[in-house]
């Protein structure tokens, strides 16, 4: 009996590790809402969200972060719109047609490039391709939607290519030589058989690379441009919202307006990527769910 | 005529294919070309910064000369404390996930919390970090709030790797210690979690690489621009190497003067993360192809 | 002693969620024989034999009723120990499978962790169930050396000697040649002849000739049901019903 009790107690103290990632989650919230909240108190939750006005520091302020919002999706949209297309086609050279010794090197490659701090990628587009930008279409600034696009995009390729490569790589060997067996070409397999097999995997990989873009700070901090209007062409700058917090936290007066809404910000934000992810984790486990039952 | 229609669809079918092709490897070149130059870029400019005293000696002359040793110690406080923060709570819920958790609400709850703290914007972890660690825990921007963020920050990633290591260990092996009349945990510590051990280090490699890299959830919570001397407790602040390049690209009066420097810094930092992650992937694949079982 | 019953089912059905996998199961296992459970794939025998040790505790989902009795306490009874049940009653299985630790590891992991430290003893006991697995003339030297570097007979012996180290009175066996050569395989079924002089064994077999050679007992299971259960030359000479005369005789399974 005293085994079987120990047996339980052990059981208990891992589940208790096993839910500090809910815990952690849960303070997140509880501290963002903690030090985002008292914001409502000087504007609305409309005002704020849809305000067009982010001058923080003004007098009197004004907070509204719905330029900051806009420089997020839109950064985001572009980047997703480089990045996805170049991801997924890399993903099918690496699982579909590559020679076995590229294939070899490229998996493990694709995954250290993920791994390549943002910080680095910001530095690069501030340093290279922010002045190429300027100088060949002769702008008044490289650090635009432009560069945090491409920046982003390269960021998120990876990502995007490696789940999605993972997806392509599970789809059944019996799809693909049921398909030969008819006599399709290697490219029709590909785009009718195993793109399609794969469809949940990729596109968990597209959300979960936009849901990195969206919330990356690094490189949209050193390569938008940090313009806090809404923008009217490609090459103006933006001020996404990781970006306007990293930035303005270190000057912001501890528990001023500012600093509440710099964290009322970060509650956008999370809350933002979070439905990213839940979509994301909501299309992998239908995907799951599906891939047993036809087996 | 009947025999010409099928000739034709077929070339043109292989035309298809031949384009399809084209479109699939140009992007995979274009990727390669792209990141790959960004490497071999920062390779040849960072390389003329690099030397010993380089790596050695603190900044000097308002940071325009001298090194980017703090940085680098700073870099591994914060490394080490992250890892040792995260890698026994990770290990813990792993073993939870793979060896006791059944089929239900509960567990399917804690799987999308994991999920969802591997998506949340690093800014947000700085967020967090500042709002708990440094002012309501009251510890102040310090090398403790800075490890247990990125603790935090790196917690899915361990989680991840250990549950893919505990994954990989045989149910063969499970069943016969348990058949031996060796209790549950027993089997655990004994069996499971030393058979594990190597995929889940390995994999946790993976997360000292992003820890290291990583620079949002340590800007309010642990970096400092410049510190006179190293730290001498966890409740000091620090240099890092990610801190630092954003600071001498964005900030002061010595920006083009710093490049150097900052090439030199960048270097370092990617062949930090690089090679910690090439070394985790190296010994991963060996573990792979040796595994007999 | 002869025919003293160790082990007794009754009316035991087992579900694997909503499947019904076992119905109604009523046997008597008799102490030092050896006793056979054949049938076709998916016929239930395996899970029968898992039930006997709760192993089948370790597959989610999975539901007992009815009592199964080893010396008379029902072994699912919650008061009762899995793990004290397990100690008492091993098992081999179809794929040998040592830890990959040295041989000698391999024998006194469950001695040692049911308490046996003192070297010697777990020194003795090594050599005396390497003996009785008819494997210590070819290991005695390579104790030392990791379990994985024997060949898959070697391997399976060792793990009957690991599973005897445990002294249990009962061994289960679940298809345990079915991953050998021939040669191997005679080894063992020579082996669990020299055994049930000592022990009580179930084996549950694919392989009619090996149920025919190597049991006292045999019992034929089909779709979840016991059809027959007998004296083994009887099952093979004379069986009582159709199935089992069908199955024996190769019209199907």
């Amino acid at each position: 009996m005293t085994r079987t009790f120990k047996e339980q107690i052990i059981k208990r103290v891992f589940f208790l590790f096993a839910c500090v990632s809910v815990l952690i989650l849960g303070l997140i919230v509880a501290f963002l809402f903690r030090e985002g909240l008292p914001i409502f108190g000087i504007v609305s939750v409309r005002e704020f969200l849809f305000g067009h006005e982010w001058y923080p520091t003004f007098d009197p302020p004004s907070f509204g972060i719905w330029p900051l919002i806009v420089g997020s999706f839109i950064v985001t949209f572009f980047a997703t719109l480089i990045a996805v297309p170049l991801g997924v086609l890399s993903a099918i050279y690496i699982s579909e047609i590559a020679p076995p010794a590229i294939k070899e090197i490229a998996k493990p490659v694709i995954e250290l490039l993920a791994g390549l701090p943002s910080v680095v990628l910001g530095f690069f587009g501030m340093v290279v391709l922010a002045p190429w930008l300027q100088d060949t279409f002769d702008l008044p600034t490289g650090l635009n939607i432009v560069n945090a696009s491409i920046m982003l995009a390269l960021m998120a390729i990876p990502t995007i290519s490696s789940i999605s490569e993972d997806a392509l790589y599970s789809v059944p060997r019996e799809f693909k030589e049921a398909s030969y067996a008819l006599g399709a070409t290697t490219s029709e397999t590909i785009l009718r058989v195993i793109v399609p097999s794969a469809l949940s995997g990729i596109s968990t990989a597209v959300i979960l690379g936009m849901a990195r873009a969206i919330g990356e700070t690094m490189v949209v901090l050193m390569v938008a441009g940090g313009a806090a209007a809404v923008p009217e062409s490609l090459f103006d700058s933006v001020r996404p919202m990781p970006a306007s917090i990293a930035a303005e936290m270190g000057e912001a007066p501890f528990r001023s307006d500012h600093y509440h809404a710099l964290f009322a910000t970060g509650i956008v934000l999370f809350f933002l990527t979070l439905a990213f992810n839940l979509v994301a984790d909501y299309i992998s486990h239908k995907f799951k769910e599906v891939g047993s039952g036809t087996l | 005529m009947q025999t010409a229609t099928p000739h034709a669809s077929v070339r043109w079918r292989y035309i298809k294919q031949h384009l399809f092709f084209a479109v699939v490897r140009l992007s995979a070149a274009l990727i390669a070309l792209a990141l790959g130059g960004l490497l071999v870029y920062i390779f040849l400019h960072g390389r003329e910064a690099i030397s010993w005293s380089f790596l050695t000696l603190p900044p000097t002359d308002s940071m325009t000369k001298g090194g980017i040793m703090p940085a680098i110690i700073g870099t591994f406080y914060l490394t080490l404390g992250a890892i040792a923060v995260a890698l026994p709570l990770g290990i813990m819920s792993a073993i939870y996930l793979s060896e006791y958790a059944r089929q239900g609400p509960v567990v399917r709850i804690i799987r999308i919390g994991v999920n969802c703290l591997a998506g949340v914007p690093s800014i947000v972890f700085g967020l967090f970090g500042l709002g708990l660690f440094v002012v309501f825990l009251q510890f102040g921007s310090c090398i403790l709030s800075g490890a247990l963020t990125l603790g935090v920050l790196i917690l899915p990633t361990i989680i991840g790797a250990s549950e893919e290591a505990l994954k990989a260990v045989p149910q063969t092996f499970r069943e016969a210690s348990l058949a031996l009349g060796v209790s549950k945990w027993q089997t655990i510590f004994r069996i499971v979690l030393p058979n594990a051990l190597p995929g889940i280090l390995t994999g946790s490699i993976l997360g000292i690489g992003r820890a290291a890299g990583e620079t949002a959830p340590i800007m309010f919570t642990a970096a400092a621009f410049y510190t006179v001397k190293l730290p001498s407790s966890i409740f000091d602040e620090v240099m890092a190497l990610p801190f630092h390049i954003y600071v001498l690209a964005t900030a002061g009066t010595h920006i083009e003067a710093t490049r150097p420097i900052q090439y030199g810094t960048v270097l370092v930092l990617v062949a930090l993360v690089l090679g910690v992650d090439l070394i985790a992937i190296l010994i991963r694949s060996y573990i792979r192809k040796r595994k007999r079982w | 002693m002869e025919d003293k019953v160790i082990i007794r089912t009754k009316n035991v059905n087992f579900f694997y969620g909503g499947f019904k996998a076992l119905t109604d199961i009523s046997m008597d296992f008799q102490s030092r024989h050896v006793t056979a459970l054949i049938g076709p794939s998916g016929c239930g025998k395996s899970t029968l034999l898992r039930l006997l040790n709760r192993m089948n505790d370790l597959i989610d989902g999975t539901r007992v009723e009815g009592q199964v009795l080893f010396e008379g306490v029902d072994i699912y009874d919650p008061k009762v120990d899995p793990v004290d049940i397990r100690r008492r009653i091993g098992m081999v299985f179809q794929k040998p499978n040592p830890f990959p630790k040295s041989i000698f590891n391999n024998i006194t992991y469950g001695p040692k962790l049911a308490g046996m430290t003192r070297r010697s003893d777990l020194e003795e006991l090594t050599e005396w169930s390497l003996k009785q697995a008819v494997l210590w003339d070819e290991v005695k030297d390579i104790l030392g050396q990791s379990a994985m570097m024997l060949s898959g007979g070697q391997q399976q012996r060792l793990c009957i000697a690991r599973a005897l180290a445990m002294k249990p009175d009962v061994l289960l066996m679940d298809e345990p040649t079915s991953a050998l050569d021939p040669i191997s395989t005679a080894k063992i079924e020579e082996l669990i002849q020299d055994l049930k002089k000592q022990y009580t064994i179930i084996i549950v077999t694919h392989n009619m000739q090996q149920a025919a050679r190597v049991s006292d007992k045999t019992g034929f299971f089909y779709l979840g049901k016991l059809i027959e259960y007998d004296e083994t030359e009887t099952i093979f000479t004379r069986p009582h019903v159709r199935q089992t005369e069908d199955y024996i005789t190769g019209r199907f399974g």
